[in-house]
């Protein structure tokens, strides 16, 4: 490799500033590029974060098929699917009916770090599969590590048939206080 | 005349690219002759990487990164593509084997104390690599896109969702919106394959530059503790007396070693094959019971071990503070002894994670504190009778999901007590208040369960430990 630097007339301080100006201007150039190059990519990657889909209202099934009883899974589409989503773009609900007309629905997230939970019938409990979190028909907690009860869901009935509103997955944050 | 023409034409290669001036005394640098068999897992960390990148590219010909067509392309690698099978177990084997050897490495590294001046920077560039290659062992498994991939990466984004104030922001970026969907494969897929090996071939560059810089370290030396104002001098003078060209006098020891490795992961690969797939990944289908890769289990026991308050500080505190205590370890010493019998802490800290580690992964394995929905109804054996409410009050056990949790005579999970002789230690009222309002850890059954039920299943409760002592004493007397 050859360091040299090459001899000038210039007297030395004019060339100094030259380069000074020179460093600077492709220091400053590269930044430039550099933010032109990566300031759109950021933007593609982030925006998920900052896309809040609008919830939707899903049919999971007709007023008759729910019996008054124990909580049954029903499974609908996210809000937000993308074309290619499949299968993974279902979103899960425990849903019960107490009465007529009511109805109570929550989320299959467990709380303590999301697992999915399982409604067993004769204890009449919900159970997960990961840490031992139980929870109680009414979603508070029973026992094990979560710290809040089952996320609830919005129900409703229109023309004979149930409706869900979808959710986000329920996130248990940490408060500083 | 035709070895001429080869010749001829390799100096000409070599005088237009420089082999022989640039590459070859890297490759006859001196190295210290008393290392031998020590220094080979850094190389096999090395070599287990070039495994997982030709493995990979020759997999993401044919991997789909999206939704559920994901799933299929490896259903299809795993069952139909020729060889398929075979690459994928490689790709896995090799991932268990360069997050193995990585940390054996480590551990050598820090037991000889190499990480002492002037390779400071050695050390700190190992433990950014160490952490970008559990980065990729964590999204090469949620690549593995089946129901336990959904359900880990929903667990992942969860744990950083406790973050205060930016966890939310940190869950959706991770899923790729507010929930698991089509878009949240597609970025670690990015991660795994284009930004977090890119990482990697840069964090070997600079440690490879590093190691030429300031040479193979020697042996430990208890005569000979790192002083960093005569250290590089004396080991210029030591090594051009004492060391040997790396290639081949060194070299030879990386070369078996590593071909035993990758024998290794060829062998596991074809008799043990590639991890099952489990079903379709659907988020809304329940029965996922989600279990990291070995290498994750301790931490997977520690989130399932700890008092709720600590929690959320452990999730965010071990990767922060384990990252930052390695990292920063050199500069909390960088001179003095580097011997491990001068430093017996450090073989201390090296027992102890290993036990650590050891427990964890064996309690992560069999999870005692997850309810065992799987568990079969008491036998006849057990209860002593098959008829009657004796009978009726172990059915109810099973039904009422007691022994979800509780073990009686090897039946049963290992959430709560065991029950076995529960009959010796708990009285009628006893058993009745704990099984109506519940206790610690248990719930409260009062409102699922009839007078009757729990009059039958506190009968049958009373008997344990009783009754097998009743039975050796009615059948020892005539
Ligand atoms: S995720 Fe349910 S107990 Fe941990």
């Amino acid at each position: 490799m050859n360091t040299e630097q090459p001899q000038s007339d210039q007297p030395c301080c004019q060339q100094q500033q030259r380069r000074t100006f020179l460093t600077r201007l492709s220091v400053g150039l590269s930044a430039l590029i550099g933010l032109i190059i990566t300031l759109p990519g950021i933007g593609f990657v982030l925006a998920p974060v900052f896309r809040k889909p609008k919830q939707q209202w899903r049919t999971v099934g007709k007023l008759e098929d729910f019996k008054e009883g124990g909580f049954v899974l029903v499974q609908y589409e996210d809000p937000s699917p993308v074309v290619w989503s499949g299968v993974t773009a279902k979103a899960g609900a425990w849903i019960r009916r107490i009465s007529d007309s009511e109805f109570i629905a929550f989320s299959i997230n467990c709380r303590h770090l999301g697992c999915p939970v399982r409604w067993v019938e004769d204890p009449r409990l919900f159970m997960c599969p990961c840490h031992g979190g139980v929870y109680y028909e009414d979603g508070t907690v029973a026992a094990g590590p979560p710290p809040e009860p089952l996320d609830r869901l919005q129900v409703r009935v229109r023309d004979g048939k149930v409706e869900i509103e979808t959710a986000p997955t329920p996130l248990t944050l940490t408060k500083l206080t | 005349m035709r070895d001429n023409f080869l010749t001829r034409t390799w100096n000409w290669i070599d005088n237009r690219i420089g082999f022989s001036d640039y590459i070859v005394p890297l490759m006859v640098h001196l190295v210290p002759d008393n290392a031998r068999w020590w220094y080979i897992f850094g190389s096999a960390t090395l070599c287990a990487f070039v495994v997982q990148v030709l493995t990979g590219i020759s997999l993401a010909m044919s991997y789909v990164p999206g939704g559920e067509n994901t799933y299929e392309s490896l259903v299809y690698i795993t069952n139909t593509a020729p060889l398929g099978s075979l690459v994928r177990g490689m790709h896995y084997y090799g991932a268990s084997a360069m997050v193995m050897l990585a940390v054996i490495h480590m551990v050598q590294v820090y037991m000889h104390a190499t990480y002492k001046y002037p390779r400071e920077m050695n050390w700190m560039s190992g433990v950014v690599l160490l952490f970008v290659v559990l980065g990729m062992a964590f999204t090469g498994q949620l690549l593995r896109w089946d129901a336990n991939g959904v359900w880990s990466v929903t667990v992942a984004a969860e744990m950083a969702g406790r973050t205060p104030i930016i966890g939310p922001t940190l869950a959706h970026f991770i899923l790729g919106g507010e929930t698991v969907g089509g878009s949240t494969i597609t970025r670690f897929f990015a991660m795994h394959v284009f930004i977090m090996p890119a990482l990697i071939f840069a964090g070997i560059g600079l440690h490879m530059l590093l190691i030429m810089r300031h040479g193979i370290s020697e042996m430990p030396d208890v005569n000979e503790p790192v002083d960093p104002e005569t250290y590089k001098e004396e080991y210029e003078k030591r090594i051009h007396k004492t060391g040997v060209p790396f290639w081949p006098d060194a070299m030879w020891r990386d070369m078996i070693f590593s071909t035993i490795i990758v024998v290794v992961i060829l062998g596991c690969s074809l008799f043990l094959g590639p991890p099952a797939l489990d079903p379709p990944p659907n988020p809304s289908s329940i029965n996922a019971n989600p279990l990291p890769d070995w290498y994750f289990l301790w931490y997977f026991a520690v989130l399932s071990l700890l008092p709720p308050q600590l929690e959320t500080w452990v999730i965010l505190g071990v990767p922060v503070l384990g990252f930052l205590g390695l990292f920063f370890l050199p500069m909390i010493s960088n001179k003095g002894h580097r011997a491990p019998s001068k430093r017996p802490w450090a073989g201390f800290t090296v027992i102890f994670g290993f036990v650590a580690f050891l427990v964890l992964t064996i309690y992560g394995y069999k999870k005692p504190w997850s309810p065992d929905f799987g568990v079969k109804e008491l036998p006849a054996s057990i209860v002593g009778t098959d008829q009657g409410p004796l009978a009726e009050g172990a059915k109810l056990m099973h039904i009422k999901g007691c022994l979800y949790c509780h073990d009686i005579g090897g039946y049963g999970g290992h959430r709560g007590p065991e029950l076995t002789e529960i009959g010796k230690l708990l009285t009628r009222d006893d058993l009745i208040i704990r099984i109506n309002n519940g206790g610690h850890n248990m719930p409260a059954f009062a409102s699922s369960i009839s007078d009757q039920e729990l009059q039958l299943i506190v009968d049958f409760l009373l008997t344990r430990g009783v009754m097998h002592e009743d039975n050796s004493e009615t059948t020892s007397t005539p």
